[in-house]
């Protein structure tokens, strides 16, 4: 047995998992909005930032 | 202005109220309430994202208890269990990051609500919350009390959950995948170009070759038969029609291209064209994404039913309230309308003070009066307080949904075009088959083994990926320059028709007079200075449209204390001050009996009982006016449509230039009719109109332009939107339009001449695979590159 067929196969479960990979996240509909995910990404320290913070809210109520 | 007297929450100027709150000033008690909910909740981040990111929560009492209604609650949401309900809502006032971040934090204003996610393109707002003693209703409130109202109409309602179609996006991935394989397949053929076997060469790829090709053909497979498959439809349908479309040609080239290659290697001939037939795929695939760009957050197919509230509150012969659905109002039915509600239906006024805002309908913005048993009309907005009608109709028959009824609103304009890529395909098409067969004859008198090859060459060559790329690209990327500058254009196609206009017809009020502001000028006895004072002082605290206008009309003056100040809802207001007392309102009010001039808006005022005089409103011209149509009537037949009186004729004949027709009084029907009587002349006719009473207009035209002060609240059906502050520019659209057309023409005599190159090579038969992959991704891509620099040079030249 060649090496090449190894080699090619390889290649293309890769591909293939790429493609399946592509496939489900059209269906999941990551897609549809190609402009907010790009601004939340941004949030994401902050998101957590107020978490930690529960603890003692009510010095933020004066 | 300094930072101190523009609104920390909204940006707005405090002229007529300051609130100073925690060392920030606001410009009313709505803003100010919004950032102490935004600030005892830690969300103050909000303010740190964007300066001024809030919009002024609006007074709703009573607007929303429709959504008490199981049956309506059950219609507009996604998912309902009974314990957990899934909402989508459209939030028109979404307009920044700091919008998304605060309603993707709305868990934390209410711990009901488990999760929220923004679609910031469409400005939608898609809410998870538990109903454990919350409900859709206490949702929607929570919204618009920090200023994000949601938009919920009669569409909504109705259910037609639009399907996001996303097989472009497959075939455009499919198409993809498959060309980089077959490219990375093909490497061996590119480096190892004259050698085979026999000859010696490269041991390793002449061993493995065959393995490599029909790899490449299983990777053609899917992108011809499921990425392709549309155009080989579209030229079907073309051809059963007796069209010779553009996809015509595409067809048989990628059926040529496809059954020759596949030829090749079946027989050992050569290694095929895959990798040109999967990139042209590919190519072309990406031109109509890119065409297909869209505005999702503007509707563009609006009709009534976008205005239309969802339910409305019916009063019982035995004086209870009930919520109907707005379809089951019967004629007799008496219905309660609140304040900011919208009249669904035509109908006799029988109780309280009725201000009503018919903008919608006729784009005027002065409110109109109206007393008790006068009739009001279908969609009007009532602006002061609680009123009661009794219908005259069902909601189907009122005046503003009947010209819904027309045939144009059905008939779709797209389809009666014949674009300029296809009315060029079909010359291209004939063109090609001609030379084809010419020199297959000749090949097959002259060396018959090469006649077959000939023919396939050519046909491959030929296809006119080039000129199909031309037109998607220039547009999808003229669309997109337009949309930057507040242009929105719903499809391509409407880029291509506005290049050809060559007459533009204009509806008066809203289109070329702008709402915002109004002019008013002073008629009657002159005031003192002291009530001059009185009568600024008074209107400040009113919320009124006109007083708000009237405001910021009249001189400065220094702020006093009013002594009594009181507000008379529907009549007007009445204040006094040492020993004069004002009153400013409607003529009954103020104790003048009517004029019958009623067709101008005014403010009477009358000071100790004694009538002084009046404010009368006039509409103002949008700034520039004079010039727009100045340079528009070099090239253009111009007309003004209007549905008012010629109350405004002369005023008019000033602004514009000599000669152009008026013509007043016109009703919607009559605006249609208008349109089509030109187009029967053989006219290519732009409307550009604001109102539902345009909607006829705006549908029937080649191009309709509605013009809206703000693009998210009311557009009717058309096919363009323009921002109003942009109308200064509308010619300037309409000329970078015809270049974009010019690009186009240029990209098909640069696409000509490749294929010119490559015809030599097919003609004479030498036609090998090489040459057909560097020419034919070659020619795409310089298209593609041309036509976006050419189409953004255009677009910096638009201010």
């Amino acid at each position: 047995m060649s090496v090449i067929y190894v080699l090619l196969a390889i290649s293309l479960v890769v591909a293939i998992i790429f493609f399946a990979a592509f496939i489900i996240s059209v269906r999941q509909g990551q897609y549809d909005d190609a402009y907010t995910p790009s601004v939340r990404m941004l949030f994401e320290d902050e998101l957590v930032k107020p978490v930690k913070e529960t603890g003692n809210t009510v010095k933020s109520e004066e | 202005m300094t930072k101190a007297d523009t609104c920390f929450h909204c940006g707005d100027p405090c002229e007529r109220q300051l609130i100073t709150f925690d060392e920030k000033s606001f410009c009313c008690a709505g803003c100010k309430t919004v950032y102490e909910i935004f600030s005892t909740n830690d969300l103050s981040l909000y303010y740190e994202l964007q300066d001024a990111a809030g919009t002024t929560p609006k007074e709703i009492e009573g607007k929303y208890d429709f959504l008490d209604n199981e049956e309506i609650i059950s219609k507009l949401t996604e998912f309902n269990d009974g314990n957990i309900q899934i909402i989508n809502l459209y939030i028109p006032t979404i307009h920044c990051s700091s919008c998304i971040w605060i309603l993707e934090n709305l868990n934390k204003l209410n711990k009901h609500v488990t999760n929220s996610q923004v679609d910031f393109p469409k400005k939608t707002i898609r809410v998870t919350y538990k109903q454990d003693n919350f409900s859709l209703k206490n949702l929607v409130l929570l919204l618009t009390k920090i200023g994000y109202e949601p938009y919920i109409s009669l569409e909504d309602f109705e259910g037609k959950k639009k399907v996001s179609d996303r097989s472009l996006i497959y075939k455009l991935g499919v198409a993809g995948f498959a060309f980089g394989n077959v490219m990375f397949l093909s490497f061996p053929e590119y480096f190892d170009l004259n050698s085979n076997a026999a000859s010696g060469g490269e041991y390793w790829l002449n061993k493995y070759q065959d393995l490599f090709r029909w790899m490449m053909f299983f990777f053609a497979l899917p992108v011809v038969f499921y990425a392709g498959w549309d155009y080989f439809v579209s030229a079907y349908k073309g051809l059963r029609a007796k069209l010779l479309n553009i996809d015509v040609p595409i067809a048989l080239g990628i059926l040529v291209l496809f059954l020759r290659s596949t030829f090749d290697i079946a027989f050992d001939l050569g290694s095929g064209f895959f990798d040109s037939l999967t990139g042209l795929v590919f190519f072309l695939l990406l031109g109509k994404f890119f065409q297909q760009r869209t505005y999702s957050f503007l509707s563009f197919e609006r009709d009534y039913k976008s205005y239309f509230p969802i339910a409305i509150t019916r009063l019982t012969t035995s004086g209870k309230e009930e919520t109907v659905p707005v379809q089951e109002i019967e004629k007799g039915d008496r219905i309660l309308i609140r304040n900011e509600e919208m009249i669904p239906v035509d109908g006799t006024l029988v109780y309280g003070n009725a201000q009503i805002d018919y903008s919608f309908v006729s784009g005027e913005s002065e409110p109109v009066a109206k007393e008790i048993g006068e009739q009001v009309f279908a969609g009007g907005k009532q602006l002061n307080g609680v009123i009661e009608i009794v219908a005259l109709k069902s909601v189907s028959q009122s005046y503003l949904t009947q010209l819904w009824g027309n045939a144009v609103f059905k008939t779709d304009k797209a389809t009666a075009f014949q674009n300029l890529t296809d009315s060029i395909g079909k010359r291209f098409t004939i063109a090609v088959l001609s030379i084809a067969f010419i020199s297959t004859a000749f090949w097959l008198f002259y060396d018959p083994s090469k006649a077959m090859n000939v023919f396939t060459a050519v046909l491959i060559i030929a296809c006119p990926c080039a000129i199909a790329l031309a037109s998607p690209f220039t547009l999808g990327n003229m669309l997109r320059i337009f949309g930057k500058k507040k242009f929105y254009i719903k499809n391509t196609q409407t880029i291509e028709q506005l290049a050809k206009i060559d007459t533009a017809i204009f509806d008066k009020t809203g289109t070329i007079t702008t709402t915002q502001k109004s002019t008013a000028h002073y008629e009657g006895m002159p005031l003192t200075a002291e009530e001059e004072s009185i009568l600024k002082n008074t209107i400040r605290a009113s919320n009124h449209p006109l007083s708000r206008s009237l405001y910021d009309l009249l001189k400065e003056q220094n702020i006093i204390t009013l002594d009594e100040y009181e507000e008379h809802v529907g009549k007007g207001l009445e204040s006094s001050k040492g020993d004069i007392n004002m009153k400013i309102g409607s003529a009954n009010f103020v104790g003048k009996t009517m004029t019958n001039n009623l067709q101008d808006t005014s403010m009477y005022i009358s000071s100790n009982n004694a009538y002084k005089g009046r404010y009368i409103f006039k509409n103002q011209y949008r700034d520039g006016l004079s010039t727009v149509f100045k340079n528009m009537s070099d090239s253009l037949h111009l007309a003004i449509l209007s549905g008012d009186n010629e109350g405004e004729k002369s005023r008019l004949e000033a602004l514009l230039p000599k000669l152009t027709p008026l013509y007043f009084n016109q009703k919607p029907e009559h605006k249609l009719e208008f349109i089509k009587s030109l187009q029967d002349q053989g006219k290519k006719v732009l409307m550009v109109g604001d109102g539902l009473n345009d909607a006829g207009a705006l549908a029937q035209s080649n191009v309709g332009i509605a013009i809206s002060e703000n693009i998210n609240v009311f557009s009717p059906a058309c096919d363009a939107i323009l921002d109003a502050s942009k109308f200064q520019q509308l010619y300037s659209y309409i000329l970078a339009s015809k270049k974009a057309m010019r690009i186009i023409k240029m990209s098909f005599m640069l696409s000509l001449l490749y294929n010119c190159i490559g015809l030599y090579f097919a003609i004479t038969g030498q036609l090998e695979p090489v040459i057909a992959a560097i020419l034919m991704p070659l020619s795409s891509i310089s298209i593609v590159i041309f036509t976006t620099i050419m189409t953004n040079l255009i677009g910096r030249k638009l201010s």
